[in-house]
């Protein structure tokens, strides 16, 4: 009697299976939607609260900055119509009180922009915005735009002018500067305290009217997927997909099962594979799939307490850089698509020079340099110094991060050989990050930094952003770098507009780093494409500003349908 | 037995005062706040920013003070907003507490469904090579980590066959009953997979221990019928440690299945509570963990009770 039941209960969960497995196969892809796969699910989708990748990369389909940085590292108007350059005369120098030297731009926005639900964007909207951006209660991450932003008038419906406190060289980037739907969100800023909790973005955020660019949202499951649609009242060139679906898989192996399954078209670059998944990924079923590499602005590297008795010798930290060989790495582990970093600068970016100390592979020239700071070798002991004190020191990284895990096992075979011990002491990120690093609680780190082009490295170099308990642990510059030349360096590159004097304090900069080495510079991370090969137009930026913000100049090409999530 | 029930949920709210406040310190006391992690992700924020964001936060105030304020909000049934979703706890944790019921309790009723008939067969003959099948069927479920299982069915039923979605609640712009279930199978699949072995060796084992009971023989010598002995006579009693250990996974039903939700994109508790704990969403972490300890307690209760209702030797006083 038993083994009926199980026999009917096996036939019934067999029929079940084929019976959904049947109802899957029925479906088709519509052939005007573009499925998306990214490993994070933003939290919010204000614009202007907290900062997350996955929030940037769907919201650039939705709205435009005022200007950004395009994929060749070029400003350029997005919902401006000029860029404003003393030469066309909508940049005007600004004499401020105590002798200060300001600048007044004048920007147009485009003629033709409105949002999703019809109503003009305006001026109003970026008198609304930058109120709002202000206001140290609204819960504004990054206020400092805001604060340096000292007036704000609107010369007419279409037309504003801001002045800034300072002239600097990027005077023109607005790219961070938010603009909200004033007739929508007004009512939630009544009281500034409350904002970000009432914001229309998270109570109401398929409201058409939230968004200006070529989708609108029109769909969220939260932690599963977002639904774009095209937007109606978009002013550009019409995009080609009529829907886009991005969908959150936050294990990459699961990711790669999907778009295997044809659940997801792609992999984003921003949000999707490291470079090794991808690259194992290219040999097994590169026939399938595009695959595009882009190499950018993320910057992996070695920070080095430089408070640390032994790391304070700058003998020591060349001969930790002689000592570990970074070609070999990077052509190991990455298939070379990750450049070895001279300094802090990518060699994409118009400033950077080959023209600094190059550290190769020379575990002799490490060997001479520790000699030469009183570690003294001990047959194949780990070096000592006269003291007895063994050279022995504590690195840092993400746990759980595969491909830093393994170069960060390399390193410490490579340093062993030279006799330097290396204890691992791996932390999960918000340890690292929110602690060790912050609290300058670490002896070396091994992180990335990600920025725009020509980006100042000044909470990362100067000596004032050195973390403490007296500026609430802010400020970046964790090796506790002090160098008053770089300090220098650093306040002349902000205010020089000249290119070619310009230039000439980059180069300088970038030199006294490779020298000094407050860190110990490992490669630039290339990002990681994967495309069906039907889909052109999409071109990986390499920087902050996400490929999405050209998304309209995506398209099929020969799409061949597969099945459908 | 009101008595017993008013003793019960007495020290069911002692106990859930009590995990409030360790829940609480044990997030509050993790290194590093929302607030630091944002700061080393973002040169520009200054220490007026981390200041300023601290005080809006609360995270400028002591624990202790802010467990108390809490607690006080929650004893009127406001449990406070999720910093991260930027929306009521609840309201965020509703949702997905649906699609997690909906997942779990699917995997439950299949994984029982199995587990009890196989583990009563099996018990029959112990040592039989039907039992060798099942023992070693189940003693591969237990093994097989969850997350490498999902991959293979992720691998056979979607990449291979194409029969079944990879991962998701539903199809966009489809949402029915048949797409909803379609993308059901395969996390159930994993789930059940993974807990049936467990119930069938309980089962299994308190089974082959009732039937070597003197009742059992005397109720084969009068005759009965072989489903009647396992049915009518033995099943009652092999249920009571089947009971206990059902009861306790009860509780695991509202926290979700961290590594099975990651795998298949399915949106439910598990991720939640980890991405808020991580994140440090006190009131979302709480009001999670809260419910799930809540839902613990409640099954054990509810144990304690069918225990009286199988086993008329057990009285609650």
């Amino acid at each position: 009697m038993l083994a009926g039941a199980m026999r009917r209960a096996l036939c019934f969960f067999l029929g079940l299976l084929l019976c959904v497995a049947n109802h899957a196969r029925s479906e088709p892809r519509p052939a005007d939607q573009l499925s998306i796969g990214v490993t994070q699910y933003p939290s919010t989708l204000n614009p202007l609260i907290d900062e997350m990748v996955a929030k940037s990369y769907v919201l650039a389909m939705t709205r435009r900055p005022l200007t950004t940085f395009d994929a060749d590292w070029q400003l350029v108007c997005m919902l401006c119509v000029r860029l404003p350059s003393f030469e066309n005369g909508l940049a005007e120098p600004l004499d401020l009180p105590g002798g200060k030297k300001g600048v007044r731009l004048t920007f147009e926005l485009q003629p033709g922009a409105r949002w999703g639900d019809g109503v003009d964007l305006t001026t109003a909207d970026v008198l609304f915005s930058y109120a709002v951006g202000k206001d140290p209660q609204s819960g504004v991450a990054n206020a400092e735009l805001y604060r340096r932003i000292i007036r704000i008038e609107a010369k007419d419906a279409k037309t504003f002018t801001l002045d800034i406190d300072k002239l600097t060289f990027d005077y023109a980037a607005l790219n961070d500067f938010e603009i909200l739907p004033a007739h929508l969100e007004r009512a939630a800023f009544a009281d500034p305290a409350q904002y970000r909790i009432r914001t229309r973005y998270d109570t109401d955020p398929t409201n058409p009217g939230l968004y200006y660019g070529p989708y609108r949202i029109t769909e969220l499951s939260p932690g599963s997927h977002i639904v774009l649609e095209r937007n109606p009242s978009w002013w550009g060139k019409p995009p080609y997909f009529k829907r886009i679906i991005v969908w959150t898989v936050e294990n990459t192996a699961a990711l790669e099962a999907n778009l295997l399954a044809h659940g997801i078209d792609m992999v984003a670059g921003e949000l999707g594979f490291s470079l090794d998944e991808a690259l194992a990924f290219e040999k097994r079923h590169g026939q399938e799939f595009h695959v595009l590499y882009k190499p950018g602005l993320t910057y992996e590297h070695v920070d080095l307490d430089l408070d640390n008795p032994i790391l304070a010798d700058q003998r020591v930290r060349q001969a930790l850089l002689f000592a570990i060989d970074r070609q070999a790495i990077t052509k190991a582990l990455f298939a070379g698509r990750d450049p070895v970093a001279d300094s802090f600068v990518p060699p994409l970016d118009w400033v950077y020079t080959d023209q600094v100390a190059r550290y190769p592979f020379d575990p002799g020239r490490a060997r001479a340099l520790l000699e030469a700071a009183g570690w003294r070798a001990q047959g194949s002991e780990v070096r000592r110094n006269a003291s007895g004190q063994k050279l022995s020191l504590e690195l840092a990284t993400t746990a759980g991060n595969r491909t830093r895990e393994l170069v960060e096992e390399v390193l410490q075979s490579q340093w062993r050989e030279v006799g330097v011990e290396i204890r691992l002491r791996n932390q999960p990120a918000r340890v690292l990050f929110g602690q060790s690093l912050t609290r300058r609680k670490f002896e070396m780190a091994m992180f990335a930094w990600i920025s725009a082009p020509e980006n100042v490295p000044r909470a990362m170099l100067r000596s004032d952003e050195i973390p403490n308990a007296g500026n609430g642990w802010s400020g970046e510059n964790f090796p506790g770098f002090r160098d008053a030349e770089a300090d220098k360096l650093i306040d002349d590159i902000e205010i020089e507009l000249d290119r070619d004097k310009r230039a000439l304090l980059w180069h300088r900069l970038e030199a006294l780093y490779a020298e000094k080495l407050p860190a110990l510079p490992l490669y630039f991370r290339a990002d990681a494409f994967v495309l069906p090969p039907w889909l052109e137009g999409v071109r990986p930026t390499g920087h902050q500003y996400p490929t999405t913000l050209w998304v309209e100049d995506w398209r099929a090409v020969g799409r061949v349908l597969g099945s459908a999530r | 037995m009101i008595r017993y029930l008013l003793l019960r949920l007495l020290q069911m709210a002692a106990v859930l005062a009590l995990m409030s406040f360790i829940i609480y310190a044990l997030i509050g006391l993790m290194p590093g706040d929302p607030i630091d992690v944002m700061i080393s992700a973002n040169p520009h924020l200054t220490s007026t920013d981390a200041a300023r964001l601290k005080a809006l936060y609360g995270l400028d105030r002591p624990l202790l003070e802010r467990y108390f304020a809490w607690g006080e909000a929650a004893l009127g049934g406001d449990f406070g907003y999720s910093r991260l979703y930027v929306k009521p706890a609840v309201e965020v944790l509703l949702p997905r507490l649906g699609v997690t019921a909906l997942l779990m309790l699917s995997s439950f009723g299949v994984a029982l469904a199995l587990a009890l008939p196989l583990g009563i067969a099996a018990a029959r003959r112990p040592g039989s090579w039907f039992d060798r099948l099942v023992n070693l069927a189940a003693f591969a479920g237990i093994s097989v980590p969850s997350f490498w299982l999902a991959l293979m069915l992720i691998l056979i039923f979607a990449v291979t066959l194409g029969l079944l979605p990879a991962g998701g609640i539903a199809t966009v712009g489809d949402g029915g009953l048949g797409d909803r279930a379609r993308h059901l199978v395969l996390p159930v699949m994993t789930l059940s997979l993974a807990s049936v072995g467990g119930h069938l060796r309980y089962m299994r084992a308190a089974m082959i221990e009732t039937l070597r009971q003197d009742y059992v023989r005397t109720a084969r010598a009068k005759g009965a019928s072989e489903a009647r002995v396992l049915i009518g006579h033995a099943l009652r009693n092999a249920l009571i440690p089947v009971i206990t250990v059902v009861a306790l996974s009860f509780g695991s039903l509202f926290s979700g299945a961290l590594i099975t939700e990651t795998m298949f994109a399915y949106p439910g508790m598990g991720k939640l509570i980890y991405d808020a704990v991580l994140g440090n969403d006190f009131n979302l972490a709480l009001a999670g963990l809260m419910l799930a300890t809540a839902m613990t307690l409640l099954a054990n209760l509810l144990a304690d009770l069918a225990y009286a209702a199988v086993d008329p030797r057990i009285s609650l006083k």
